[in-house]
């Protein structure tokens, strides 16, 4: 057991190892005046664009960037696996083929096809088209989006923190086997668990039907949780700020509460005993409206705008080491920064914990709507 | 709202509820449902212990009372028991003094009808021995002095007075 840790701890750290140093060795490219590589940051306009640029997702994992002694811009990461569904069909190849452009001037062809990349998106060329054109607007007119498989960053996120978060509570789960009180990092997981179980699941649900539901509200809390908090860390993951990802696990709640609706809820919910006929039909269509639709959204987009406005905080406060270096000099920007950045992180940090709290209770709550028992009167 | 739209990555959607679903369904396999259940074993397990234990109690505290009862019925058995011994050696007492006295009166009636019949046939051989005497003597009189009246009639008198005083 003891054996196969630490080949497990070797394995990862030669992998980390591996991918560094092999990532973007030749990761060198030739700067476009108008060109943001989420590379080189100093005037208002960069800073604004390097941080739309983060909020996105990523078609490659870099660390950092550098600008070496040669003048070559050398950024250090390791390229992703681009999945594209395309009029000919699936084709894949690595984003290191892009060179870091993201504003649609390095065209790979594959297949015939041209792809640009602008904007952290994948764009098919029309048909005869050899670079993109842009309208005033930077709409691009001869080139249209391809459905977008590929393991992004935001996917490879999801990957890691769910082998850790299945490595993790396996573990748990093994320890209960031999003995009744888990040590080491167990410990740490069985009151968390616990927390959930019996601050969130059991109280909103009811005792009756809760523990049916339990699973995908652990589930759910801590990937929420621990993507937020890696989030926060120089990795720079935006999963839990990404659209789809939220909009996924909204519709899972969604998907949960209205199958595993009773008989009740739906009387509830099409029509509303205990109010004149007439007015029945209306409260039906605002009820649905509200089940089907206002519930999940705001579910998604209440964890996809927190997260990402803490995103967008944090790196601009970050940032004012280069907005007002001019107005503070060097030492007060930097201090300044490093101040504001230092607080805000901490409420952060709190906050990831909040909208994994709110996103599992929320979702516990309107399961536990959706199988009350009706109340005898 | 626009570039929200423009944001959203069908793409990403699609593979991320792939994995997420698998990653639910791994995790109540092999994590939730076995923590869940040790859980509520270990739960359960501390309640019976708590409970058991409280029975404990209870029963410590009933086997007290059966203890205290059970002291006090032996005690009172014990009274009984004393207060029954002493009744009975009273009587036996009493029973051995009327015996006794039965005995002894008796004894004594015994004695006292033995006594007088001794009496009786001690006075028969007096009787009998006087009226011995007095025929020897009036043999010896009759024969000796016959002769002489005065001194018969004295001697007579004379044993006769002897007689009676005995």
């Amino acid at each position: 057991m003891k054996i196969a840790q630490k080949t497990i701890k070797f394995l990862t750290i030669a992998l980390i190892a591996v991918f560094t140093a092999n990532g973007f060795a030749s990761g060198t490219d030739k700067k476009h005046d108008d060109q943001n590589d989420g590379g080189r940051v100093n005037t208002k306009s960069e800073v604004d664009a390097y941080i739309l640029h983060h909020i996105k997702d990523s078609h490659d994992f870099s660390f950092w960037s550098y600008t070496n002694d040669a003048g070559e811009r050398k950024h250090v990461g390791f390229s992703l696996p681009i999945i594209i569904w395309t009029s000919e069909g699936l084709v894949t190849f690595m984003s290191s083929e892009f060179h870091h452009n993201d504003d649609g001037h390095v065209i790979v062809e594959k297949k015939g096809l041209k792809f640009a990349k602008i904007h952290s998106k994948i764009f098919e060329l029309e048909k005869g088209a050899a670079t993109v054109s842009f309208d005033k607007d930077h709409h691009a007119t001869n080139a249209h989006k391809v459905l977008d498989f590929s393991i992004t960053k935001s996917v490879v996120g999801i990957l890691l923190i769910g082998f850790l978060l299945l490595f993790w509570f396996s573990r748990l789960a093994k320890q209960y086997k031999t003995k009744q009180v888990p040590t080491g990092f167990a410990r740490v997981l069985e009151p968390l668990v616990l927390y959930v179980r019996d601050e969130i699941a059991r109280p909103n649900i009811g005792d009756k039907h809760y523990r049916k539901f339990t699973g995908y509200l652990l589930t759910v809390f801590f990937f929420i949780w621990v993507l937020n908090l890696v989030g926060l860390t120089p990795l720079g993951f935006n999963v839990t700020g990404q659209l789809a990802v939220t909009a996924c696990l909204a519709i899972f709640t969604l998907v949960i509460y209205t199958v595993s609706g009773n008989k009740d809820y739906w009387m509830h919910m099409l029509w509303m005993p205990g109010v004149p006929v007439l007015i029945r039909p209306v409260l039906a269509i605002i009820e649905l409206a509200g089940a089907l639709i206002i519930k999940p959204f705001s579910l998604l987009v209440r964890l996809f705008a927190n997260i990402s406005a803490g995103h967008i905080v944090v790196m601009s406060l970050i940032a004012i080491m280069f907005t007002l270096k001019e107005s503070l000099g060097v030492v007060g920007a930097t201090g300044l920064s490093l101040v504001l950045s230092f607080f805000i992180t901490l409420i952060e940090v709190l906050v990831a914990f909040l909208q994994a709290y709110i996103f599992t209770m929320l979702s516990a709550l309107f399961i536990g709507m959706a199988v009350a028992e009706p109340e005898h009167h | 709202m626009e570039t929200l739209l423009n944001d959203f990555s069908p793409g990403l959607f699609v593979v991320s509820t792939i994995l997420l679903l698998a990653l639910i369904a791994l995790m109540v396999k092999f994590a939730w449902k076995p923590i869940l259940n040790s859980l509520e074993e270990r739960e359960s397990g501390i309640e019976n212990a708590l409970a058991s234990a409280e029975n404990a109690r209870k029963e410590m505290q009933n086997l007290q009372a059966d203890n205290e009862r059970l002291v006090k019925e032996a005690r009172a058995e014990r009274d009984a028991m004393m207060k029954e011994a002493r009744d009975i050696r009273d009587n036996m007492i009493a029973e051995a003094k009327e015996d006794a006295k039965e005995v002894t009166s008796a004894l004594i009636e015994k004695a006292q009808a033995s006594i007088q019949q001794e009496k009786q046939a001690a006075l028969a051989e007096i009787k009998k021995n006087v009226a011995e005497l007095s025929i020897g003597i009036a043999e010896s009189v009759i024969k000796k002095e016959l002769s002489n009246k005065k001194d018969q009639l004295e001697l007579v008198e004379g044993l006769l007075k002897d007689v009676t005083l005995n």
